[in-house]
């Protein structure tokens, strides 16, 4: 690996231990401290960032799980009944968003892609504002500089160069200022099937040479729509990092606690411009790419019993109630609260307000613009003429 | 005032931005220590740094794609594509990025990025180096586009882009690099509007519109059209998105008959634009249909027949004669 100014000892034992050095064939490693067994295990590098995770810690990792991913049934709901155009499900991707939403800091910035509604819950972004894109009424509401949380992108890979760029440019706003203002690091959050896009080549080429604090987070959730993780590529997905010179991890993406420890240690390291790393959280999308998709065409229903085993939220469920760290009022609590939020989620989408199409001539261009004037001004006139035939009709 | 190149015009633009915004920097392929192909950015990356003037990566997706991030983060960055063909690599962060990012955020957003483009032929060039593929851009919202024919606009047009707060397109016209003009570095006079066109040479009997390469051709036409008595206002479009049709139309209204002529293929082209424009606006004015000249359907032809492609002063005066026999 690359670097060289790792903590006494990481860079080695990484190399060790993680899924860095595999080689086709090879057995894959994977970081993982919380196993589907609920049972804590240990880790010679991570384990050490894990008992930063205080039980409270722990119990919040829990509730914005559960949180999300009622939300995301709630989501799902809106859209059979109509209320919703499309619906993008995370549902099994709890882990890999709350256990890395949760260890960025403030300063630092997301660029997610446009399932990381756990991402966006933890960022403190109004998930109704999410919902808006997928009613059609705006294609990102919130104020991105609000909670340093971009706006969802579309096209796939396209924000991680937007990532790279923003490192460059907290590299060079340390450069520029004497304030004390924290260091900062940027996340792209891009899956298995954008991994082939050129774009992230290219935003890994970038990143390694100008060493930005920039953090891949691939979330290898198996399936890009209908084609399985293996015809995107045939060495485990961590290993990419390699070739551009920085540190890449695989990290049990259903396991919160690894994943919140390993991110945890690549902020830092970002952060104290050691240069980017790439991690790719293992999990899986149980439910379908979208609303609109049919997964019983494409894979076996034990691929994803399979998976279901492996559950986020059961394993720190168990974990949880086998070390006394939460009883069942905790459990019924969340599970109200995850009730509050969809009921407001729900009523919030009803009440969502068709824009007027005046608001998007006004934001094509951030100066005055005289095609925008001069079309504006002939929508304008034909639609009084709707208006004065009404009056002429009353 | 001083003479000097539009090459060298562009790199005291530059400078000029560089010296007066902090948050302003350059990135590309080969433009600092070789001060790039053309040597436009010749001599910066001395005076600013290597973090100021970016040698890149070899990867266009790449330039634009990061400059976007910087612009998220506060900065002003100026790309610099190598060629005019080798832009597309980077055509779907251009079109589905950059120029929607100020909408898609509801105006919350600002991405003021520049990017530079060497274009057009006429320089016996090899594949890709010779191409104007402004028209791409120009009906892709969000963007503006922007062409300079002399070293006094190119020395103001490329300060008042890297200033506006909008995405822009700046088209260099390559095989005009080495013309001579004289550049107020105090005043920017009628340069201060980077979007407005200007009436380089007044008359009567038609209006000649080009922009960027051919407007030097364009006056050289109308010069030869006083041999035979005719009287030809030419137009410097300088700004392609927007595009200043008020001027266009009211030197129409005056002379009657209208020429437009850009190097790039005149199907899906700006030249159709003005003319339907123009058609709307001014039909009565008309005194001849709107005569496009530019390049025909097809992949810009091998160096030695590019003659044959490009519109040249005879090409004009054939149109000039076609519309005058109405």
């Amino acid at each position: 690996m690359g670097s060289t100014q790792l903590p006494p000892g990481t860079e080695e034992t990484l190399a060790a231990t993680s899924a860095a050095a595999a080689a086709p064939g090879e057995p894959v490693e994977m970081v993982q401290l919380l196993g589907p067994d609920g049972k804590l295990g240990t880790d010679p590098v991570f384990s050490d960032y894990a008992k930063r995770i205080d039980p409270e810690k722990l119990r919040v990792f829990y509730t914005d799980m559960a949180r999300i991913r009622r939300f995301d049934q709630e989501s799902t709901a809106l859209q059979r009944q109509g209320e919703l155009a499309l619906w993008v499900p995370l549902t099994g991707q709890e882990a890999a968003q709350i256990g890395s939403g949760h260890a960025s800091q403030p300063q630092d910035y997301i660029f997610p892609t446009y399932r990381e509604h756990g991402v966006a819950l933890v960022r403190n972004v109004d998930l109704a504002e999410l919902l808006k894109q997928f009613r059609g009424v705006s294609n990102g509401g919130w104020d991105p500089r609000e909670n340093n949380f971009h706006l969802y992108t579309l096209v796939l890979a396209a924000q991680t160069l937007h990532a790279v760029g923003y490192a460059m440019g907290i590299q060079r706003d340390q450069k520029l200022s004497d304030s004390n203002d924290p260091k900062a690091a940027v996340i792209a959050y891009f899956g298995d099937g954008a991994s082939s896009e050129g774009d992230v080549h290219e935003s890994m080429v970038f990143a390694a040479s100008y060493n930005a604090p920039v953090v891949f987070f691939c979330q290898n959730n198996h399936w890009a729509i209908s084609v399985p993780t293996e015809v995107q590529t045939k060495v485990p997905l961590a290993n990419r990092a390699k070739g551009y010179g920085f540190p890449g991890i695989r990290v049990d993406g259903n396991d919160v606690i690894a994943v919140h420890a390993v991110t945890e240690w690549a902020l830092e390291h970002a952060r104290e411009g050691r240069g980017p790393v790439l991690i790719e959280a293992y999990t899986y999308r149980v439910g379908a790419h979208t609303t609109a998709d049919d997964p019983t065409k494409y894979r076996e229903s034990a691929e994803e019993a399979a998976w279901r085993e492996k559950d986020p939220l059961d394993r720190l469920e168990k974990y949880l109630r086998n070390e006394g760290l939460a009883d069942e009022a905790f459990f019924d609590q969340v599970k109200a609260d995850g009730d509050e939020l969809a009921k407001y989620v729900r009523s919030t989408t009803h009440g969502l307000e068709v824009p007027d199409i005046r608001g998007a001539f006004a934001s094509v261009y951030a100066e005055q613009h005289p095609l925008i004037a001069e079309e504006l001004a002939w929508f304008e006139e034909y639609s009084a003429g709707f208006e004065s035939d009404e009056e002429t009709a009353n | 005032m001083a003479t000097m190149t539009i090459a060298k015009a562009i790199n005291e633009g530059l400078r000029a931005s560089l010296t007066s915004n902090p948050k302003s920097l350059l990135m590309g392929e080969d433009i600092g220590h070789l001060g790039g192909v053309y040597r436009v950015t010749d001599g910066l990356i001395k005076e600013f740094g290597d973090e100021r003037v970016v040698d890149t990566p070899l990867a266009e997706s790449g330039i634009v794609g990061t400059a976007i991030g910087l612009a998220l983060r506060g900065y002003s960055p100026v790309c610099e594509i190598q060629f005019d063909g080798f832009v597309y690599p980077a055509f779907n962060q251009i079109t589905t990025q950059l120029a929607k990012i100020h909408s898609r955020s509801l105006g919350k957003l600002t991405v003021p990025v520049v990017i530079r483009i060497p274009y057009g032929g006429g320089i016996g060039s090899i594949e890709h180096h010779s191409e104007s593929p402004e028209a791409l851009f120009a009906h892709t919202a969000g963007l503006r586009i922007i062409s300079p024919s002399n070293a006094h606009d190119a020395y103001w047009m490329i300060q008042k882009a890297i200033e506006c707060q909008d995405p822009v397109i700046f088209f260099e016209p390559k095989r005009r690099y080495w013309l001579k003009g004289e550049v107020d570095v105090e005043n920017a006079g009628l340069s201060e509007d980077p979007f407005k066109a200007h009436v380089v040479r007044e008359g009567t009997d038609a209006t000649i519109v080009a922009y960027g390469p051919l407007v030097p051709v364009a006056l050289a036409a109308a010069n030869a059209a006083t041999e035979d008595g005719r009287s030809i206002e030419v137009i410097d479009l300088r700004s392609i998105s927007p595009l200043d049709f008020d001027t266009v139309e009211a030197s129409v209204k005056k002379t009657g008959r209208l020429i437009v002529a850009h190097e790039a293929p005149t199907f899906g082209g700006i030249g159709g634009e003005i003319a339907a424009r123009i058609s709307e606006r001014a039909f009565l004015h008309l005194e001849a249909p709107v005569i496009r000249v530019g390049g025909f359907h097809m992949p810009y032809p091998v160096a030695k027949v590019e003659e044959d492609y490009l519109p040249d002063i005879d090409k004009i005066l054939e149109a000039l004669d076609r519309s005058l026999a109405y």
